[in-house]
């Protein structure tokens, strides 16, 4: 039963792959026309190569794999399109971002009904009414043309979507086997020490033995969620799911609103009226707690998204020495050296991915752990007030 | 000009970064070398002090960066 799902699942990762192959575009005309900023183009210059790194860190509308030139001299891309969801002056629009032929820089113009759109550095943007094409000021921002709200399946939320099936179809299985068997069979037996380990190494010692069921719904989601999306970044497929800020601004949301709704009066009390100090403290520490509210969790997002974009960036720049010391080292050199620094920092990458989403779980649950802590209310503030053979008893 | 002072930023963030790892990595070593059965306590301690700092340098760098 649990291995039938599996199999479905690689499966559909077999067959989105090969209509990846299979989806390829001749738009040799766009890519050719050198803009420093087109998608898969040729990359020789360190311009080129900030560029091309750039443009992985954002997000893209389309799923982009690789390119080549064929024998006749075109650039092919191999990837596939991905729904463009766009909310226009003119209402709601639907198209595939294929539409857009590869372009990333306002050149192509896609008409539906009354609206027209171009895509500039990975961007939607809607023309104003009566421009024909795209203009810009001296800083290279559009005039004549904005923003439209774009709801569309762009490539992390393609992840996202994958990620979450996958953890539906693991876990799922996962929680079934536990209604006939006490073991898991199977790949089950790989993901319960990690279940187990989020649950007694994070969520236990920090949220406490009372309280912690409520929480590792969270825990876990969140755990794996990373964990994985960080894992795939480090796929050639190109995901930069985690290295995205909304995805992590979302993520430390999620956080922030979890403590709030679970914290406790004594939490509360810490925060406006701190017990144990003087009036006079008690006033001056009321803003320097409510600053201390917003920086945890934007420690948290900052954290995540800081570290998976300096990993992809040394990442990258490494695969670039590739071009950008073929002139001293020859191509066989420049390529062995690049592969063996890549090799490198990809495992330590892979450390880093696991770091990062224990270290995730682990502040969320210790932040949980704050707000839901219980205080015995005889419990003194200050070691002064303690009876000296208390403390001895407790450290001997 | 601002991108040097930027870059002077960047390169004192590291340094004080460098700084903070060493010093949370060395009293740990300490810590774990003095009593071996609390290792395990004091890794995770540990880590999330680094967790802490770490995000304190990236979140100047970023700053710094713009």
């Amino acid at each position: 039963m649990y291995r039938a799902y599996l199999k479905t699942a690689f499966i559909a990762l077999i067959f989105i792959a090969s209509a990846a192959a299979q989806a390829q575009d001749q738009m040799g005309d766009y890519a050719y026309d050198k803009e420093i900023e087109s998608d898969g183009g040729k990359i020789n210059t360190k311009a080129e190569i900030d560029s091309y790194i750039d443009h992985h860190l954002k997000d893209s509308h389309d799923f982009h794999l690789f390119s080549y030139t064929n024998d006749s001299g075109e650039r092919k891309h191999i990837g596939f399109p991905l729904p463009v969801i766009l909310w226009s002056t003119d209402g709601p629009k639907f198209f595939m971002s294929s539409e857009f032929h590869h372009d990333d820089s306002g050149k192509v113009l896609v008409n539906k009904g009354e609206a027209t759109f171009t895509k500039l550095h990975s961007k939607i943007y809607e023309l104003d009414n009566g421009a024909t094409s795209i203009n810009f000021d001296a800083d290279h921002h559009p005039t004549n043309a904005h923003r439209v709200f774009d709801m569309s399946v762009t490539k992390s939320v393609f992840g996202l979507i994958i990620i979450g099936l996958l953890m539906l179809l693991v876990f799922g299985g996962l929680a079934k086997q536990y209604k006939t068997k006490s073991i898991p069979t199977g790949f089950g037996r790989v993901l319960e020490p990690l279940v187990l380990y989020v649950r007694d190494e994070i969520a236990r010692p920090n949220i406490g033995e009372k309280k912690y069921r409520k929480y590792m719904g969270y825990l876990l989601t969140v755990f794996f969620l990373i964990w994985i999306a960080n894992l795939l970044g480090l796929t050639p497929l190109g995901f930069n799911i985690t290295g995205q800020i909304a995805v992590t601004v979302c993520l430390a949301l999620f956080t922030f609103f979890i403590v709030q709704f679970s914290g406790n009066k004594d939490y509360w009390m810490h925060i406006f009226w701190m017990p144990g100090v003087p009036v006079l403290m008690k006033i001056a520490l009321i803003p320097i707690e409510l600053i201390g509210l917003l920086t945890k969790p934007f420690s948290l997002l900052v954290r995540l998204f800081a570290n998976i974009t300096a990993g992809h960036v040394v990442v990258m720049g490494l695969v670039a020495l590739m071009i950008t010391l073929k002139a001293q080292f020859g191509v066989v050199g420049s390529t062995g050296l690049s592969v063996f620094l890549t090799l490198f920092l990809s495992v330590i990458e892979l450390l880093v991915a696991f770091l990062q989403a224990f270290i995730f779980t682990m502040l969320s649950a210790l932040f949980i752990g704050m707000a839901v802590a219980e205080h015995d209310h005889d419990e003194h503030h200050g070691a002064a007030e303690d009876d000296i053979d208390e403390v001895r008893e407790r450290f001997v | 000009m601002e991108t040097a002072y930027n870059l002077i930023g960047a390169g004192l963030i590291v340094i004080g970064g460098g700084i903070g790892l060493g010093q949370i990595g060395g009293k740990a070593m300490e810590a774990i070398a003095r009593q071996p059965e609390a290792a395990g306590k004091i890794q995770t301690a540990m880590i999330i002090i680094g967790a802490l700092l770490e995000g304190l340098a990236f979140g100047a760098l970023l700053l710094g960066k713009n």
